[in-house]
């Protein structure tokens, strides 16, 4: 074969009218960027309304979760500009909104999707920085989506109040200086439940457990090891399976031969409705193992979970961070304003996301600015109270909220579609702290606070 | 049927550096203008163009391409966590270990052609996708992704103690970081390197062999040719591709999720190159920033959104428009590109750029003067979607 072509454009050529271009088009960049010529990225300056961003998973393995999330979110906003009756406004405390927005600014939202993908939570966590202005972004379900968006905002500038994630890494070796969780975490579940457990089941029992294959499911099943091996339990093997996986059979034939007795779901969302169900199809609640009932735990419970698994969570333990039916002034404001919108009780995910909104809000106010570094100085160490879960604080050394954790089982007689868990135990802060630098939360940095710019 | 001159190829590479380079200002308009999803447009473009060069010229269906991506992104995270935050060794390594890899997938598959080609390319990718998701968690970290810590080792930046701050570097060429605007000039400077090659290698006798092969296998071998090498040097170029795509992904965002290796996303270039244009030059890029676009602007519309755009309708018309749009976006916009993409492969077989081919010859005869330009473009352009 000859040489077709030949080509009067030499290499230099086309270098040179590169070059020419790029410059060209290069222009636009300098002038965008005197747009940030502000104190702090997506500053609104003297607009009228300030932009939050909500991402949350709408499809997926925790899509119902993220749809719960998504109600909380905007009945929030309605609160913050004075719309509705308030809700926890008027009972959190100390409290500075005054129902006129934030810092006399109206509040606007943008939402996404996270499709319970990192990448694609932070591709929406983008778009609502770069191109909505948002000066918070909010929204999880999924320790591994959080953890990915709140690195993302860290290194942005600006703010990002975790929804829903119960990872200890997420305010342990992923912590971030910009990030908040209001949730509680693996370790405090752990933490609250082993007593009880111990007191109903004993102190001779074998362990098997059943994980999501992510961060959250590595740091739970961690912490239930250790808790439950502290009281004397055995764990006979842990078996990771992946998110979303639809059908548990294959994972839940070889516990019938195990010898163990004792069954931790640490999965959450659908997932946990799947593997639960099948079990109960397996016929493993009705065996009896080394001459003991056999019994499943599944450690983070929601009441979306026990809704969506029917008859099969009666009976069966597990922790919540919150529940509608506890008797607080909180709690029943927001249980009112939530149902009178929606006509249903709030989740879980929605009081943790609901509470963070205001709280981010709330620190904005005091600071006088959405400034993150100010912002930041606002809430670390900011003690509250009438939130739905008695005196709480957050902890300045790891961003964590610290306050008590409920421990539930799954009702025997529900009076209505929503009574699904009743409250065993109220474990006190005390009980479940730990210190910074615990083992299961070591390595991390907050490191520095990011404006943006 | 090749006869772009390099008059003509000078000025359409010329053209298309020059509208790449302009996006930020002629996508202003239509809400796409902000530098995460501008630097998509030019990464997914480098990923389509690639992934062109193996379907458009010899026809073969690869529908394992993602797997390339995802492991170009690990390549370049791993790089940034071992080496050095600074982008040209990962994006090197990137495209070297995905050129290796493309080279034992592509010596395994290419035994076959046709469906049984795409199926095992599938079979490959579907297999890689499983493997970072659970096997190769270690090196992957699994569902949570690969990402970047403060104590990793980065052992080239450290010897040259560039230690000093606090929290995690940012990626950065010699200094300048890589993501907003930066990150997305230097995507478009790769990308219109990656068109120059690929219209380099449509015109070169190598690009004719893989025509051939695309229109007659048999006859080529027939004519004492061995077709086997020509494809795998494709299959790896186009790896390759891919390989950097996946790496600038890292770059622009250090992070790397095995959901980037899925089926799905081996779909979606698929889409891409046919939506443009299979076979054409710029229609993969085409494709790429069509797809995108409904991905992440699309989605994002509410009814919040909708009632906005409506507003200059009368009360009860707004609503009753917005309740009727309101099914196709947000979480329906993949049903609005489904059917867009059943319009066009019904009408337009050749994708968007056939379209526009076609729109141009209409006005060229009204509108000389002002067509003959872009109608030329686009001769060239289209001139040698071939067979």
């Amino acid at each position: 074969m000859s040489k077709i072509i030949t080509s009067k454009w030499s290499r230099r050529d086309i270098l040179k009218a590169g070059a020419a271009s790029g410059i060209v088009a290069g222009m636009p960049m300098f002038y965008m960027k005197n747009a940030f010529a502000a104190n702090y990225l997506n500053d609104p300056g003297s607009a009228a309304a300030v932009t939050f961003g909500f991402n949350v998973p709408q499809t997926g393995a925790y899509a119902d979760e993220g749809a719960d999330e998504l109600r909380a979110y905007k009945l929030a906003v309605k609160h913050l500009n004075g719309e509705g009756d308030g809700g926890m406004i008027h009972t959190l405390k100390p409290m500075s909104l005054k129902g006129n927005g934030v810092l006399g600014k109206k509040v606007k939202y943008v939402t996404g999707d996270t499709q319970t993908k990192s990448d694609a939570a932070r591709a929406s966590a983008k778009r609502m920085i770069e191109k909505d202005g948002v000066t918070m972004v909010t929204g999880g379900s999924s320790s591994g989506v959080a953890i990915a968006t709140q690195s993302l905002c860290q290194e942005a500038g600006v703010i990002f109040m975790a929804g829903l994630t119960h990872s200890n890494d997420t305010t342990g070796k992923d912590k971030r200086r910009n990030g908040f969780r209001h949730f509680f975490n693996a370790y405090m579940s752990a933490a609250a439940l082993a007593p009880v457990l111990k007191k109903n089941y004993g102190t001779d029992r074998k362990a098997y457990h059943l994980t999501a294959d992510y961060t959250w499911g590595w740091t739970q099943e961690a912490s239930m090891v250790a808790f439950t091996e502290a009281i004397g339990w055995k764990t006979v093997a842990t078996v990771k399976t992946p998110v979303g996986a639809g059908d548990f059979s294959q994972f839940i034939t070889p516990i019938l031969n195990s010898g163990a007795d004792t069954l931790i779901l640490n999965h959450y969302g659908k997932d946990m409705i799947n593997s639960l169900t099948q079990a109960v199809q397996f016929g493993l609640r009705d065996k009896q193992v080394n001459g003991k009932d056999f019994v499943i735990i599944v450690p983070l419970y929601s009441r979306l979970m026990a809704q969506g698994a029917g008859d099969n969570i009666k009976g069966i333990f597990g922790s919540t961070n919150w529940h509608w039916s506890l008797p607080d002034a909180g709690t029943k404001a927001f249980v009112k304003s939530f149902g009178a919108e929606y006509g249903l009780p709030p989740s879980q995910a929605a009081q943790t996301c609901y509470v963070q909104t205001l709280l981010y809000a709330d620190a904005s106010e005091r600071a006088g600015t959405f400034m993150p570094s100010e912002v930041i100085k606002q809430l670390e160490g900011f003690k509250f109270d009438g939130a739905g879960n008695g005196p709480t604080e957050y902890r300045a050394a790891d961003h964590q909220c610290f306050k008590d954790v409920l421990v539930v089982k799954g009702k025997e007689k529900p009076s209505s579609q929503f009574d699904l868990l009743e409250i065993v135990e109220v474990t006190p802060r005390a009980k479940v702290e730990y210190k910074p630098d615990n083992k299961f939360f070591a390595g991390g940095k907050l490191g520095p606070a990011n404006n943006g710019v | 049927m090749e006869n772009g001159s390099a008059t003509k190829d000078f000025i359409t590479l010329l053209v298309f550096a020059v509208a790449i380079l302009t996006m930020p200002i002629w996508m202003a308009p239509i809400g796409a203008n902000y530098p995460d999803l501008l630097q998509r447009f030019a990464i997914y473009g480098i990923f389509a163009i690639g992934f062109n060069l193996l379907f458009g010229l010899t026809g073969y269906l690869s529908f394992g391409h993602a797997a390339f991506l995802g492991v170009g992104s690990y390549t370049a995270v791993w790089s940034f966590k071992l080496l050095s935050m600074n982008i040209l060794p990962a994006l090197l390594f990137s495209v070297l270990f995905t050129g290796l890899l493309a080279a034992v997938i592509g010596f395994v598959s290419l035994r076959r052609s046709g469906i049984y080609f795409a199926i095992l390319t599938l079979a490959i990718a579907q297999m890689s996708y499983n493997l970072a998701y659970s096997v190769l968690t270690p090196i992957t970290n699994g569902e949570t992704g690969l990402q970047l810590r403060n104590y990793d080792v980065r052992i080239i930046d450290n010897l040259f103690g560039k230690v000093a701050t606090e929290g995690i570097p940012s990626t950065n060429l010699f200094g300048i970081t890589m993501s907003g605007y930066s990150g997305f000039y230097f995507s478009a400077v790769v990308l219109i390197l990656c068109f120059w090659i690929s219209l380099r290698i449509f015109r070169s006798p190598f690009g004719i062999t893989l025509r051939g092969i695309k229109s007659n296998q048999k006859r080529m071998g027939y004519t004492g040719f061995n077709t086997r090498p020509y494809l795998l040097a494709v299959f790896i170029i186009s790896g390759m591709y891919a390989g950097l795509a996946g790496g600038l992904l890292a770059v622009t965002d250090p992070l790397a999720g095995a959901e980037r290796m899925e089926w799905t996303a081996s779909g979606e270039v698929v889409l891409m190159t046919i939506l443009g244009g299979l076979g054409t030059l710029s229609g993969p890029m085409i494709g790429a920033v069509v797809i995108k676009y409904f991905e992440n602007i699309f989605s994002s519309i509410g009814d919040q959104r909708l009632l906005e755009i409506f507003s200059w309708a009368p009360d009860g018309l707004q609503h009753a428009l917005a309740y009727v749009v309101s099914p196709f976006v947000g979480n329906g916009w993949q049903l609005t590109l489904g059917l867009l993409f059943v319009v066009i492969i019904i009408f337009l077989p050749g994708g968007l750029v056939s379209g526009f081919k076609r729109i141009f010859t209409k006005l060229k005869p009204i509108a000389k003067g002002v067509a003959k330009k872009e109608a030329k473009k686009e001769g060239a352009d289209t001139g040698e979607a071939g067979t």
